[in-house]
C-alpha cells in the first residue's frame, strides 16, 4: 500500500515547489566542489567563482573523491549531489600530475549531466593582487555584461562549447527589468588560441558623454585566468533537442480592461465603485450640525408642550 | 541578435560578441594581451550600453528601469518542461457528461436559526452532525443507531475519497508528473519527481535475498545469530527426492510415479491426436450430405411418375425388420 507523504510545514512545501519545473527558468544554480587533490591555485579559483556568484551557487569545501565527471560510474555522486542543492551547473576542480589546476565546467539536465567542459587554468591573478577604488566594487549579485572575443568563439568547436558554459555560468538570473543605476561589472573572455582563452573580471565605471549613453570605462578587478581547453563532451542529440525546448506559443494573458483601437490606440475601462457619501465618517462634528441639533430638540419640546396643553383642554372639557 | 559594427549583441543576456577580432600580432607579454582585450572589451560593452541606454525606462525611487529583450542566445533548460497532470477520473467523467463547475456562494442560509451562516467549516448552515433529532423512516432498523450510522457512512465517504485521490495520483506518478511538494512513500521518489520510480521489492523477494545473505558464510549460517522475528528457511539444502527404487509389494512408488506422470501426458496430448470436436463436425457434416443426396434423389424420382416405388418399398423395409425381429 503506498502511502502519501506531504510536507508537515508550509516551509517546506513551498520549498519543493520551488524546486519543480518551471515553463520558464530564470537561471541555475552553481554547485562548487573540489575533487579528491586541489591545489593552492584551485582552491583559491574556487572560491572566488564562488564569490561572484554567491547568490546562486553552493559550495562543498570537503574533498569528493568519487567524482570524475567524465568517467562512467564517477558521475553518480555528482548527480545526487545536484539533486540534493537543486543545481543546474557545476564546477569541479581536481588537481593531478596528468592535468595540473583542473577545472571542469558542467551542466545538468534533469539532475543528471548534459555536457562536460575542462579546462586547466593558467596565469590565475586572485582579487586581493588587483588594485582599484574601493567605491567601484560591483554589488553581490548585480547582473554583468559579457564580452566574447575573438574569431575562435565562433570557428573552434571546442570554444564555442566553452562560450555557451561560460555564458550560463556567468550571466547571473534571468531577468524582465533591469535598473540602469544598478550596472557594475563585466566579463570579458578573450580566445587568445585555438584553445586557450583568458578571462577577466572588471567593474564598469560610467563617465559622462554629454548624451544619454554614458561612456563605459573597464577597470580589471580579477579574479583573471587563462583557461586552457582539454576534454571536452558534447552533450547527445535527443537530449540536447529536449533540453533545448522552450515555451514558444505562450497564449498571451487577457489584461482585463483594456483594448487596444486603431484609431484611438490604448483604450482602458475604469469602473469606479459606489462612493457611498451617507456612509463617509466625517473628521469632527461641524457646529452646524450641533446647531441644528439644538434647533431640532427646541422644536421638539414646543411640539410637547403644545400637544399637552391640548391634552389638558381636552381633559379639562370632559 | 543585432549587429552592431558586426558586433553580435544578446541584450536579454547582456552579452556581446566579436566574432572578427584578430590578432594582429600574437601580444608578446601578457600586459599587452590584457589591455588589448579591455579594449576591445570596453568597445563591445559600449555597444551593448548603446542599446540598452536607448531602450525606454521608467522611473523608478531607486533608478531607471529598463524592460530586456529575452535572451536570444539559447541555452539549455535545467528541467524538462512541466508536463500536465492527467485528467482525474472525475474529471473525466464530467468531462464526458458536460458537467461544469460553478461557483457556490460563501454562505448559505440556515433554515434552523434563520440566518445567514458560512456554507463550510465551524458554525457552518445546515450542518447535518449538528442536527439533535432524526426523524425515523419505515426502512429503520430497530436497534440500530441512526447517528452512528450517519457518522459511519461520513467516514466510508471520506474513506472513498481518499482512496480515489490516492489512485489518480498514482496514475499521475506514472506520467511522472506528481505535484512536486507530495512523495508517495514505499518508494524513494526523487525530489522533483522528475525520476522513473525504482521499482518495488515484494516480501518473496525479500525473503529469499535475505535467506541467501543468511547462508553465505562459511558454516551455512549455522553458527551466526539469530535476529529477533527472523524465520528459518524455507527451502534449505536438499530440493530434489529420490523414491526407492525398489517398492515393497508389486509395483514400487517410482513406477507409480512415472506412471502417473505419463498417464497425465497422454490423457494431456490425447485431444491432439483426436479433435474431437472437428471429428464431430465432419461426421455431421458427412451425415448431412448423404442425407441431401438422398433427399434430392428420392425428390428427383417423386417428380416423376414413380410414387409407387416408394411406398412399395417401405412395407418391403418394414417386412424386413420385422422379420429380423423374429429372427432374434
Amino acid at each position: 500500500m503506498m502511502k502519501l507523504k506531504t510536507p508537515k510545514k508550509g516551509k517546506a512545501r513551498r520549498e519543493l515547489e520551488k524546486r519543480a519545473p518551471k515553463l520558464v527558468e530564470t537561471g541555475k544554480k552553481t554547485l562548487i566542489l573540489h575533487g579528491s587533490k586541489t591545489s593552492g591555485v584551485l582552491n583559491s579559483v574556487l572560491t572566488q567563482i564562488y564569490h561572484l556568484k554567491k547568490e546562486s551557487s553552493v559550495r562543498f569545501s570537503r574533498k569528493n573523491g568519487e567524482v570524475r565527471p567524465f568517467e562512467s560510474g564517477g558521475e553518480t555522486a555528482l548527480e545526487f549531489f545536484s539533486q540534493k542543492t537543486d543545481c543546474g551547473m557545476f564546477v569541479f576542480g581536481s588537481h593531478s600530475k596528468k592535468r595540473p589546476d583542473n577545472l571542469v565546467l558542467g551542466r545538468f539536465y534533469d539532475h543528471h549531466i548534459y555536457d562536460l567542459m575542462e579546462v586547466g587554468v593558467e596565469n590565475f591573478k586572485p582579487v586581493e593582487s588587483f588594485k582599484y577604488d574601493a567605491k567601484l566594487a560591483p554589488k553581490a549579485g548585480s547582473k554583468p555584461f559579457i564580452a566574447f572575443i575573438g574569431e575562435g568563439f565562433d570557428s573552434v568547436e571546442e570554444l564555442r562549447h566553452l562560450k555557451e558554459v561560460l555564458l550560463d555560468l556567468l550571466r547571473g538570473e534571468v531577468i524582465e527589468n533591469i535598473n540602469i543605476a544598478g550596472i557594475d561589472r563585466a566579463y570579458v573572455c578573450t580566445a587568445t588560441s585555438s584553445n586557450k582563452v583568458f578571462l577577466t573580471h572588471c567593474a564598469l565605471r560610467l563617465k559622462k558623454s554629454g548624451t544619454v549613453v554614458p561612456r563605459m570605462e573597464l577597470i580589471e578587478i580579477g579574479p583573471s585566468m587563462d583557461f586552457v581547453v582539454r576534454r571536452h563532451r558534447l552533450p547527445n542529440e535527443g537530449l540536447k533537442k529536449e533540453a533545448m525546448r522552450t515555451l514558444k506559443d505562450q497564449a498571451k494573458k487577457k489584461v482585463k480592461n483594456v483594448s487596444e483601437d486603431i484609431i484611438e490606440g490604448k483604450i482602458g475601462k475604469v469602473y469606479i465603485p459606489d462612493q457611498k457619501v451617507g456612509e463617509t465618517a466625517l473628521p469632527y462634528k461641524a457646529k452646524g450640525v450641533k446647531r441644528e441639533r439644538r434647533e431640532a430638540k427646541s422644536k421638539n419640546a414646543e411640539e410637547r408642550e403644545q400637544a399637552s396643553k391640548k391634552q389638558k383642554e381636552d381633559s379639562t372639557i370632559e | 541578435m543585432d549587429t552592431h559594427e558586426a558586433f553580435q549583441v544578446d541584450l536579454g543576456n547582456l552579452m556581446a560578441f566579436d566574432p572578427h577580432h584578430q590578432f594582429h600580432s600574437v601580444p608578446s607579454s601578457r600586459a599587452e594581451l590584457v589591455e588589448e582585450s579591455l579594449k576591445r572589451g570596453t568597445e563591445l560593452v559600449q555597444a551593448i550600453a548603446d542599446t540598452l541606454f536607448n531602450l525606454p525606462s521608467t522611473e523608478d525611487i531607486d533608478g531607471p528601469l529598463v524592460r530586456l529583450p529575452p535572451p536570444v542566445t539559447r541555452l539549455p533548460r535545467e528541467k524538462h518542461m512541466p508536463k500536465p497532470r492527467p485528467p482525474t477520473k472525475w474529471e473525466e467523467f464530467a468531462k464526458a457528461r458536460g458537467i461544469k463547475n460553478r461557483k457556490k456562494d460563501k454562505v448559505q442560509y440556515d433554515e434552523q436559526t434563520g440566518t445567514w451562516k458560512r456554507r463550510f467549516g465551524y458554525d457552518r448552515a445546515n450542518d447535518e452532525n449538528n442536527i439533535p433529532i432524526l426523524d425515523a423512516k419505515m426502512t429503520d432498523e430497530p436497534g440500530l443507531d441512526p447517528f452512528a450510522k450517519k457518522r459511519a457512512d461520513k467516514k466510508n465517504r471520506v474513506g472513498k475519497q481518499e482512496k480515489n485521490r490516492m489512485q489518480n495520483l498514482k496514475q499521475a506518478a506514472k506520467v511522472g508528473d506528481l505535484p512536486s511538494h507530495i512523495q508517495l512513500s514505499a518508494t524513494s521518489l526523487p525530489i522533483t519527481g522528475s525520476q522513473s520510480m525504482p521499482k518495488r521489492a515484494t516480501k518473496e523477494e525479500l525473503g529469499s535475498v535475505a535467506g541467501m545473505a543468511a547462508t553465505s558464510t562459511a558454516s551455512g549460517g549455522k553458527f551466526d545469530k539469530k535476529l529477533a522475528g527472523e524465520k528459518p528457511l524455507k527451502h534449505k539444502g536438499k530440493h530434489r527426492k529420490f523414491l526407492p527404487v525398489v517398492g515393497g509389494k508389486g509395483n514400487s512408488l517410482e513406477k507409480e510415479q512415472t506412471e502417473k506422470v505419463m498417464n497425465k501426458l497422454i490423457s494431456k496430448n490425447s485431444h491432439e491426436i483426436l479433435n474431437v470436436n472437428k471429428a464431430i463436425t465432419m461426421y455431421n457434416v458427412k451425415k448431412e450430405k448423404k442425407w441431401k443426396g438422398k433427399q434430392d434423389k428420392s425428390s428427383r424420382s417423386s417428380s416423376n411418375l414413380k410414387p409407387k416405388k416408394d411406398i412399395q418399398k417401405k412395407p418391403s423395409s418394414s417386412k424386413a425388420s420385422s422379420f429380423k425381429g423374429k429372427g432374434k
